[in-house]
């Protein structure tokens, strides 16, 4: 059971990886996904508050009472978030405007709970700070990485920093259904596919 | 029972000092919030308005408390003269409130022009209010004498085809905004002066 604290961090990035290996966090990788600025936006969000609350968590958690346990995680995570929110409105408002109610939506995503549930209030301050930057990284690369396969092949270019990046060129012809909802499920359903494929060997 | 208790406490202690964080956070970021949403939300409708003008109309503004409301009111400054105020009035459209941002010509009492800030009108319908310019610039250079309608109310404005509530609502806020103007027209002078260079 013990790993190294390199393993912790770096589980995240691979063997874990929430929205492909644990299939958690799905309301916002679906949802946002439609360009790489979104998925990077989405993905740093996440990863401080994961950071931050499961610091706090590990930190305190000799003192919470396992009865009111799940309330203190909730009143922490959501503190983060609006921390996050309030930080995105003044600094980063057209990316705000575009993540809108997925940025809250962060309190009951399934990822932040569960790393504070599973993992901060049984480990130490130190690698609960690797595991949540382990995870946070490696939803923010699943977001990308779903983002530019369905940005890529839905308008032909990649929005890294608020202008487009043309890719294909003006002959390409864009698979509009790609950036639209049911293309994130079927962009999704490849990744877990390949996932599963590569994970094999 | 002395479990309950420290349940008790620790909760209590944990929503204090969240709240607290999240208060002090709330102060610090306010005026950083409401400029940011000024320029964005609001901004390219008033630089819309304000084309040509010589100063930076969303930092250029000033309120005036008209009953309950603070209204903002945005400056133009054209040729070294601060001439232009720009607010902001709702009307009901089919979805909901339609925001309108209104240019009045202080000098020559009349409509510098409109532009749609916020709205939840239907897309490819109502919403072409705001994304198709050809609507808004109707109301440019108009007289602020008559109340201002659609053209099935008896007036000059040409209605959107198929988005007829809309277009009231842009007209009714239109008109709101005249009212407005001419009750406040007093302090709007007064607090325009500030700006003379």
């Amino acid at each position: 059971m013990a790993k190294s604290l390199t393993q912790e961090f770096v589980k995240g990035l691979w063997a874990e990886v929430p929205p492909f290996r644990l299939v958690l966090g799905l309301c916002p990788t679906l949802a946002v996904t439609k360009s790489i600025e979104n998925g990077i936006g989405m993905g740093i969000a996440t990863t401080f508050v994961l950071v931050g609350s499961n610091v706090l968590v590990s930190a305190l958690r000799k003192l919470i009472p396992s009865k009111v346990r799940i309330a203190c995680y909730i009143v922490i995570i959501a503190t983060f978030v609006t921390v996050v929110e309030l930080v995105m409105q003044a600094y980063a408002y057209p990316l705000f405007l575009k993540l809108g109610i997925f940025i809250p939506l962060i309190v009951v995503n399934c990822i932040v709970l569960g790393r504070a549930e599973a993992f901060a209030s049984k480990n130490g301050v130190f690698r609960s700070m690797l595991d949540g930057l382990g995870i946070g990284l490696g939803f923010t690369l699943a977001l990308m990485a779903l983002a530019a396969v369905r940005e890529l092949l839905g308008t032909g270019a990649l929005t890294f920093w608020v202008t487009p990046i043309q890719i294909f060129g003006p002959s390409y012809q864009p698979f509009k259904f790609m950036v639209e909802a049911p293309g994130a499920f079927v962009a999704l359903g490849l990744m877990l596919c390949l996932m599963n494929l590569v994970g094999k060997k | 029972m002395r479990e309950m208790i420290k349940m008790v406490i620790v909760l209590t202690i944990l929503s204090c000092f969240s709240g607290g964080v999240l208060a002090y956070l709330r102060n610090s970021t306010q005026d950083r919030i409401d400029n940011q949403v000024l320029e964005f939300v609001k901004g390219p409708a008033v630089r819309t308005i304000f084309e040509g003008a010589g100063n930076n109309p969303i930092a250029d503004r000033f309120t005036i408390k008209d009953g309950d409301i603070q209204r903002t009111f945005f400056v133009g400054i054209f040729e070294g003269e601060p001439r232009g105020v720009a607010f902001e009035t709702s009307g009901k459209g089919y979805g909901g409130d339609v925001g309108l941002m209104v240019g009045i010509d202080v000098k020559d009492n009349k409509l510098i022009g409109v532009g749609v800030t916020t709205h939840a009108e239907t897309p490819g319908m109502g919403a072409r209010a705001k994304s198709e310019p050809g609507f808004v610039a109707q109301f440019k250079e108009m007289s602020l004498e008559k109340p201002f309608k659609v053209a099935q109310d008896g007036g000059s404005i040409n209605a959107i085809s198929g988005a007829t509530i809309t277009s009231r609502a842009v007209s009714a806020a239109a008109t709101d905004a005249e009212e407005i103007y001419q009750k406040l027209k007093p302090q709007i002078t007064e607090d325009l002066k500030k700006f003379n260079k």
